[in-house]
């Protein structure tokens, strides 16, 4: 119970010492809120035969404990995400021995996403421009023939992006990114926060 | 004896699917000349540009690159020569960061360390592009992306450089920026493109290329004063555009001072 207040004082103290503001927190946070309303739920459906004010008591303790420990695990994603670039932690997993593949990937994705996101605004925005407006479910083909069509179009690109890497010297591994070495003041400030987690977990533990 | 920054004889290449997209190309580019590449849709000229580094490999004919035989064994060689800017950034820009991706060609190449970043910031600074080092790429504008590429392949310190479309998409202004860009390198470039005044801007020789040939080639302001040749090709100028006619001081590149170093 006492440890949750613990961690959301880190995840404050983390928070403030990276000069985020609050509103800015919160809005973030709001990614959350699906996970919330399934634990608004749990009390409602939750089994057991104790009930308080017809709610079940082991749904009341199951939903509350959904609900602490999505919201400390978002903001810690929020803390992190809002002060580091994608490219500072990709490099951070590849300090950590993350292999090289895992990181490549997920720096395409990072890359991409949004380009392959924009191309499927555009084709949504063409076919609303000519009067597709789906109501019912057999309307969905365009949008099937649309998705098959971004998958076509991405392949292509890859394709692209492909020879462009060629063109530019590619023989089969990214380079190696330029790491900045962790001098012992970063590891240790990096690592305060999750020591002082992991003390809070073991002191909890009953 | 002078050698070519590329020279192409005989090329001939067809796709898997039959087309013949090239029928015995001849194209030399002297080291440090300017040529525009022009031609309709479907002439070939980006199959062409992916022959200068062995992207594609000719059925017949052969390609060198400052005198170098295009082969496997010169791949590596030859990319840092001939150096291409793909018409879209997306493709071309892969990385997370500007700067991991101007990087990513030299460090092919094995340059590591202080040598690295000091391409990258030279690279950078050729196209004004220094303060966007650790930007994302999509965050940048399609102009500015555009830039980027170039630097992309600036790094390598090309002997050639391939540009294809380089003004699609490009607003007046950043158009304008790329040519004056373009002033102040010292590289041979092949410029594929259809906006025939860019080509009179930055080139002074031309080749048209139609149906998978080399169909003309000349001075570009001779080869755009020739109606009928431009007809027969599917190449117009713009609505209203006429070349100026020569003088020594219609030349911006001397306007606006190409520097020497």
């Amino acid at each position: 119970m006492w440890a949750f207040g613990v961690y959301l004082a880190l995840a404050c103290v983390a928070a403030a010492a990276a000069r985020l503001r609050p509103g800015a927190v919160l809005r973030r946070l709001a990614f959350e809120l699906p996970f919330v309303v399934f634990a608004l739920l749990l009390p409602l459906t939750g089994g057991g035969r104790e009930t308080v004010a017809g709610l079940s008591v082991e749904g009341l303790w199951a939903g509350w404990n959904v609900l602490a420990k999505a919201t400390l695990g978002a903001l810690a994603v929020v803390v992190v995400s809002s002060t580091t670039p994608v490219a500072g932690v990709l490099r951070g997993l590849e300090a950590l021995r993350m292999p090289r593949a895992f990181t490549s990937v997920a720096g395409f994705m990072a890359r991409y996403a949004g380009v392959i996101g924009d191309e499927a605004r555009r084709m949504r925005i063409a076919q609303q421009s000519r009067g597709y407006a789906p109501r019912w479910l057999w309307q969905a083909r365009a949008a099937g023939s649309a998705a098959a069509a971004l998958f076509v179009r991405s392949f292509e690109r890859g394709e692209r992006i492909y020879v462009a890497m060629l063109s530019r010297g590619y023989a089969g591994s990214l380079p190696a990114a330029a790491l900045h070495r962790a001098g012992r003041a970063d590891w240790v400030l990096a690592l305060s926060l999750p020591l002082a987690a992991g003390a809070v977990a073991a002191a909890s533990w009953t | 004896m002078d050698l070519s920054a590329v020279d192409a004889r005989g090329l001939s290449f067809a796709y898997p699917d039959g087309v013949l997209a090239l029928d015995g190309v001849d194209l030399a580019i002297g080291a440090g000349e300017r040529v525009a590449l022009l031609g309709p849709n479907g002439a070939g000229k980006t199959t062409l540009a992916l022959h200068l580094n062995g992207i594609l490999e000719p059925s017949h004919g052969t390609v060198h690159v400052a005198g170098l035989p295009v082969t496997k064994q010169t791949l590596k060689e030859v990319r840092r020569r001939v150096g291409i800017v793909f018409q879209d950034p997306d493709d071309q820009l892969f990385m997370t960061t500007v700067r991991d991706d101007v990087a990513f060609g030299p460090a092919n190449l094995g340059y590591r360390g202080e040598e690295l970043d000091r391409r990258v910031e030279a690279a950078l600074d050729a196209v004004g592009m220094t303060a966007a080092a650790d930007r994302p790429p999509h965050h940048l504008s399609f102009g500015q992306r555009r830039r980027v590429s170039l630097a992309t392949v600036l790094a390598m310190d090309p002997d050639v450089l391939v540009l294809d479309e380089p003004t699609s998409n490009l607003d007046p202004a950043a158009r304008r920026e790329l040519a004056e860009v373009l002033d102040g390198l010292r590289v041979a470039i092949l410029l594929i493109t259809h906006d025939l005044p860019f080509a009179l801007r930055v080139c002074d020789r031309s080749v048209v290329m139609d149906g998978g040939r080399v169909v003309a080639s000349g001075a570009t302001h001779d080869l755009l004063a020739d109606e009928e040749t431009l007809a027969r090709h599917r190449l117009e100028l713009p609505y209203g555009f006429i070349p100026a006619p020569r003088t020594p001081n219609s030349d911006p590149r001397s306007r606006s001072g190409r520097s020497p170093g």
